[in-house]
């Protein structure tokens, strides 16, 4: 019994890692740069994808591939910014009609990026096996590549933390999160920060989508349930906060780990159920002030 | 020119064409090609959809992503009594049992603002789905159900008079009193209670107006679909394509949802028909480009296209 829930408890720690990882990036999109990134789930799918084929055309290894399909996501993600989203920007009388379009310009992304998925990937499921060697824990059987996926997500988010909390640049992202208009007084240059943040949000995406093909099966239309995971554990946290999205994430997963050990069809469903709750009961999350 | 001819000029010329237009309407199945019609009834049935979602969340500003909820409801109950009831009572039952998850929803949760009701609601129609799957294949052991089909030109009938009866709806509200109430609240919310206004009964009664109209939709269009699941009852497509067909056309005035509704829902046909592979990718495209370069919608156009007209004649004179 004990060890069953041990198995449980790990699942669900596992997953939780990375939930934790996709939803700071939408917190950063959605908390600093103001756009509820309804296409973030495909740059997850893009990840996974790009990891995929580099294994299986030429043999690179997943962990290289971080460091390949994360910048090449963040340039996308960055220039996105860049272009589409500064001039939405600039042409929203408000910070609510900005977050309206820009909602509908996700979506448009949602139907491009999935599409070229589907018309150059196919539309079936696709895995691929790397370090699937068992490993015990405590009783408990384990594929390595699971706990490498937990090592990394972990050591990325905690990375990423250090990088706002000490970096002069993570303090002009954590500035224009509280106040946008200040931090540009304060001579940050806000566009850039914006775009940065928006980058960053593509980049931990894209960490999230290799991790993530080397323990599941990935398929060209996953994006948009990731997508809703990601925003059920950012308002879980509380909108805008890093730590609370990491939290969040790994209390989703654990929750997610003992739904599906009773019920497996009802763990989207049970995560829908807890989201609706908390807008009820406490929209600003656990984080939130 | 004085008062009395400009006010009956501007109610004669656009009545005059709608008289004729609802005649050719109604006219039409003795003469066009069945393709025609179902065509028609498909562009009816986006209509309404985007009318029915303008009515509230145009005025009010709360985006509501529920219309699949109310369609998926409506559907289901055309599934389960078709067979049993007559087809015109099916369709106002579908419409009631969606009326009753607006009044659910919008008492529990129109309070919640900006993104977070957008969230709320699409979060709403995704758990509705998951649980009816799980539902169907736990308790009842089926995945589908099938429709009774109901031919063609009965199915067109039917959504043309839900489409008329709506219109004469949405009219009626942008003219009464509630109609000013609403616009008040998307203006300002707390000013609008504090003159008098009942902010939530206003938003709960107009949201389960709107459902209204969408879950009769959806029942006369599940005769047409014959075979349904839960994911294609909920499907989320019919949540965003209300929203983007009103901001495509324009949510100023009634007539831009309508021609948005009628130019997407065209449109969806013919890249289907022509670019079955890359139908979605195109529309993505478009869409990206409509908010970019329309953010007013085809009304927006019209409207600057009309003002550039009337400066030229004041300069004219």
């Amino acid at each position: 019994m004990i060890l069953k829930i041990l198995d449980v408890f790990i699942c669900g720690l596992l997953l939780g890692g990375i939930y934790a990882l996709i939803a700071v990036g939408l917190s950063l999109q959605y908390g600093v740069a103001r756009v509820l990134n309804i296409s973030h789930g495909e740059f997850i799918m893009l990840g996974a994808f790009g990891t995929w084929s580099l294994y299986t055309m030429f043999g690179i290894n997943p962990l290289i591939s971080l460091v390949i399909c994360g910048p090449v996501l963040f340039v996308v993600g960055f220039f996105l910014h860049k272009t589409l989203f500064k001039s939405l920007l600039k042409s929203s009388a408000s910070i609510g009609a900005f977050e309206g379009s820009s909602l509908l310009a996700c979506f448009g992304l949602l139907f491009i990026i999935q599409n070229i998925a589907i018309t150059s990937w196919g539309a079936d499921i696709k895995g691929y096996s790397y370090l699937s060697v068992p490993v015990n824990l405590g009783g408990a059987i384990f594929a390595a590549n699971r706990l490498v996926t937990l090592a990394f997500a972990v050591g990325i988010g905690i990375a990423f933390y250090l990088f706002l909390a000490r970096t002069r640049l993570g303090k002009a992202i954590r500035a224009a999160a509280q106040d946008p208009a200040a931090a540009g007084l304060m001579g940050v240059d806000i566009n850039h920060v914006l775009a940065l943040c928006f980058g960053f949000g593509a980049l931990m995406a894209g960490f999230a989508g290799v991790l993530m093909s080397m323990c599941y099966p990935i398929k060209a239309t996953m994006g948009l349930e990731y997508t809703m995971i990601a925003i059920i554990v950012v308002v879980l946290g509380g909108l805008g906060s890093i730590p609370g999205s990491f939290i969040g994430g790994f209390i989703l997963g654990i929750i997610g780990s003992i739904v599906s050990y009773i019920e497996p069809s009802l763990s989207l469903a049970a995560y829908y159920v807890i989201f609706i709750l908390l807008l009820l009961v406490k929209p600003t999350g656990i984080m939130g002030k | 020119m004085n008062i009395t001819t400009f006010i009956s000029k501007r109610t004669l010329v656009p009545g005059l064409i709608t008289l004729i237009l609802l005649l050719l309407l109604v006219t039409s199945p003795l003469y066009a090609p069945a393709y025609t019609l179902i065509l028609l009834t498909v562009i009816f049935m986006y209509i309404i959809l985007t009318v029915s979602w303008v009515i509230f969340s145009g005025p009010t500003g709360y985006m509501s992503l529920a219309p699949a909820a109310f369609f998926g409801v409506g559907i289901y109950t055309a599934a389960i009594l078709g067979s049993k009831l007559p087809l015109l009572i099916v369709v106002c039952i579908g419409g009631l049992f969606s009326v009753c998850l607006a009044l659910l929803v919008g008492a529990l949760t129109l309070r919640l603002r900006g993104i977070y009701f957008a969230i709320f609601t699409f979060g709403l129609v995704m758990l509705i789905a998951h649980l009816l799957l799980f539902w169907e294949l736990h308790v009842t052991g089926t995945r589908g159900r099938f429709v009774i089909a109901v031919d063609h030109t009965t199915v067109y009938y039917v959504m043309l008079g839900i489409l008329v009866i709506l219109l004469l709806t949405a009219l009626f509200i942008r003219h009464s009193k509630f109609g000013l109430a609403l616009q008040s609240i998307g203006e300002n919310e707390d000013a609008a209670a504090h003159t008098g206004i009942n902010v939530t009964l206003v938003k709960v009664i107009t949201f389960a107006i709107s459902a209204f109209f969408i879950g009769a939709a959806g029942a006369i269009m599940a005769t047409r679909w014959t075979y349904i699941d839960p994911f294609i009852a909920f499907n989320p497509l019919f949540s965003f394509m209300p929203v983007l067909m009103a901001i495509f056309g324009g949510m100023g005035q009634l007539y831009g949802p309508i021609i948005g509704a009628v130019i997407f829902a065209y449109l969806e046909e013919f890249l289907i028909t022509r670019f079955p592979y890359y139908y979605m990718l195109i529309f993505g495209v478009i869409l990206v480009f409509a908010i970019l370069y329309m953010p007013n919608g085809i009304v927006g156009l019209i409207q600057k296209w009309r003002k550039g007209g009337q400066a030229g004649e004041d300069a004219g004179t």
